[in-house]
């Protein structure tokens, strides 16, 4: 237990703002300040009704129609009955339950991930949950925030709380400036790749130092999302200047004189000088050069001018099976050049890189370029997809030759039908390269918007950075 | 839900690591209800080739594991998506354990609510099980979650697992009668957070 006056770690300010009661065994009842759901949520939505309960504070959940949505065609009926009906049942449990819902058809829609930070809903000092692993994502905001399973959603939707053990604390500190062409996401994979795929696990992560208080808030919820990926409970970013910037006059944070009061409570929400971590890594942002994965997990990642490993250079025999596994999942020879890895497809979207800047990042490479092979582009939200319209991305990728889609989490996992055929490699700039994530049988590369880009003009996997050379990003 | 205290069952070995939820339960089988039953579609693209034939090898497809109620796994065993299905369809399949060097955060949480344990070995005593079932893949694995030990013959491992997730699954507790025993702190801390956090309610409705 914390001691009064002891330095605390952000994630302690945060963890001890929402706990309600401590059993001896160490678990916690947790209040939640802010609960997303989304098509996905059915499961927990039919265990209050089994119980005949009310939802606790309906008020308090919000709710967006993203995991199932199609990326085309959304002037029509939804085709496949299937997913029609699991889109109208979150219209149905939502109307039912008083919850507001950003629905199929409002200008507001999108991957819960954006429009939650987007309106607003999202701000620092909050207890954010949702049944998705990315809400990591919100940490991004100085939130304590993370995915739970369907039960805990039904918990939530009863209780407003959670139980819930303390994690233990990690800081990873990225101190230095990085270089040019590098995007958050080659920071994260550059983490996930030093830690591991479960380096995080147990673990609350606290993201510091210069290089990532110099990222935009796009650029903090792509590394707070990928936390996951390391395996961690959640990530955070201190709330700054730019986290309050990012906030005023969103439509649903604090307006006037109440968010002037509410930042200067916000403000208190750092570690303290002498707090400490149970674990502390740190990494140089001036070695991270543009990463590329070359596996079946987010840890097989390695600078884009490496090569593919050899398992029959690596000396532990159960790594070696691994590697020999992924590289023939991949269809990748051993040892073969990463810049040789022909890709059949682009995918520019998903909860991880599908804001403004990921676009204007991706728009920056792929203007006056045309994309050697087919791609989408689906906007992390309606609004996101409005603004790149006003400012021409849209035209820059479809003159690319990409298609412009709508928003949703389409390609990410293919559950809308958006999917990589079998056999086929694409370059994307989503969370997870698992066998068969985006569709059976596909093989994902993940890396950056602009990597994705400069993937789809080459043909194949390529360094970006000389592709920016003269080009204003 | 259902208590665990013991079992006593055939044991699988599965000893591969970061068998992610989406090789547990890939993603297309989510829109399907639980009332389904997901055992079938358990480890789907692992089990079965790109034509849908049943991969020999696959331990599941095989006989002798028709029975296994526990399964030995490798580290990292359920991290990426929250998907509780991923535990559905273990569970649904007759698994009551999987035993593992390390679990993801949110498969573990997401077990513990479903009756499925989630006990930690240390990557050795993993290995040594292994060899030991793969000598004798007959004789049955006893899991005491009281005494915390993993036996098979004169052999007895110790296990780890949090204590709040031991007391959850020894009592079959149900978290929301649980959490309303708890109404009157709710009530307090809720209307002392209002004061002290004027801006955590959101702006509008």
């Amino acid at each position: 237990m914390t001691r009064m006056n002891e330095p605390q770690t952000l994630i302690d300010k945060l963890w001890s703002a929402h706990e309600i009661v401590r059993r001896e065994d160490g678990a916690a009842l947790l209040w939640v300040d802010r609960h997303y759901v989304h098509e996905g949520s059915f499961h927990a939505f039919s265990q209050p009704k089994a119980r005949g309960r009310a939802l606790a504070e309906p008020g308090l959940t919000f709710a967006v129609a993203d995991h199932y949505v199609p990326t085309r065609g959304r002037d029509r009926v939804i085709a496949d009955q299937e997913i029609k009906a699991i889109v109208d049942n979150l219209t149905a449990n939502t109307s039912a339950n008083g919850i507001k819902l950003f629905g199929l058809g409002d200008p507001r829609q999108g991957i819960v991930h954006v429009v939650g930070p987007e309106q607003g809903l999202t701000t620092p000092g909050l207890l954010i949950v949702c049944g998705d692993s990315h809400t990591s994502t919100h940490g991004a905001f100085g939130a304590y925030a993370f995915g739970i399973g369907a039960s805990e959603v039904a918990h939530v939707l009863m209780t407003q709380t959670l139980w819930q053990k303390k994690p233990k604390r990690m800081r990873i500190t990225i101190a230095g400036k990085t270089g040019a062409g590098i995007a958050a996401k080659d920071i994260a994979l550059a983490i996930i790749a030093r830690i591991g795929a479960d380096g995080a696990q147990g673990h609350a992560v606290e993201f510091a130092g210069s290089a990532i208080t110099a990222l935009s808030m796009e650029g903090r919820m792509t590394l707070c999302n990928m936390s996951i990926e390391a395996g961690g409970r959640c990530g955070s970013v201190a709330p700054d200047a730019t986290t309050f910037a990012y906030l005023k006059d969103r439509p649903y944070v604090p307006q006037g004189a109440a968010f002037e009061r509410a930042v200067e409570a916000w403000s208190a929400l750092t570690s303290d000088p002498a707090a400490t971590f149970d674990r502390e890594v740190a990494l140089d942002a001036e070695t991270i050069a543009p990463i590329v994965t070359w596996g079946t997990t987010p840890d097989d990642a390695l600078p884009i001018d490496g090569r593919a490993p050899d398992p029959a250079r690596e000396r532990d025999p159960v790594r070696a099976q691994y590697v020999r596994d992924a590289l023939d999942y991949m269809d990748i020879a051993p040892g073969k050049k990463l810049t040789e890895i022909a890709i059949d497809r682009a995918f520019i979207g998903s909860c991880t890189n599908a804001r403004i800047e990921d676009l204007r990042a991706a728009a920056a490479v792929l203007a006056g370029r045309v994309s050697k092979v087919p791609g989408l582009v689906a906007p992390g939200s309606s609004l996101v997809k409005r603004q790149a319209e006003e400012e021409g991305l849209d035209r820059i990728f479809r003159d690319a030759g990409l298609e412009w889609g709508e928003a949703g989490c389409s390609m990410c996992l293919g559950l809308n039908g958006d999917i990589v055929s079998p056999g086929e490699r694409c370059a994307s700039t989503t969370n997870r390269n698992f066998r068969g994530r985006q569709g059976p049988g596909a093989r994902t590369h993940l890396m950056s918007p602009a990597m994705v880009a400069a993937a789809a003009v080459s043909g194949h996997l390529a360094d970006v950075r000389p592709l920016l050379a003269g080009r204003k990003v | 839900m259902e208590k665990f205290v013991r079992l006593t069952a055939k044991a699988c070995p599965f000893n591969l690591p970061n068998i992610n939820t989406d090789q547990i339960l890939p993603g297309r089988y989510l829109k399907l209800p639980r009332s389904a039953g997901l055992g079938a579609v358990l480890f789907s693209d692992l089990r079965r080739d790109a034509d849908g034939r049943r991969r020999p090898d696959f331990p599941l497809n095989q006989p002798l594991w028709r029975d296994a109620r526990i399964l030995v796994a490798g580290r990292n065993f359920g991290g990426g998506s929250s998907r509780e299905a991923a535990v559905y369809a273990l569970y649904d399949a007759g698994f009551r354990c999987v035993i593992a060097p390390s679990f993801g955060d949110i498969f573990a949480q997401n077990a513990v609510k479903n009756g499925l344990l989630a006990a930690v070995l240390t990557e050795a005593d993993v290995s040594e099980l292994d060899s030991a079932i793969a000598a004798d893949p007959e004789l049955p694995v006893t899991v005491d979650l009281e005494r915390q030990t993993i036996a098979r013959g004169n052999r007895s491992f110790a296990f780890a697992i949090d204590p709040v997730s031991r007391n959850q699954l020894l009592n079959g507790w149900d978290d929301i009668d649980l959490t309303d025993s708890y109404r009157g702190q709710i009530a307090a801390f809720t209307a002392a957070d209002r004061a002290r956090r004027p801006w955590a309610r959101p702006a509008q409705s």
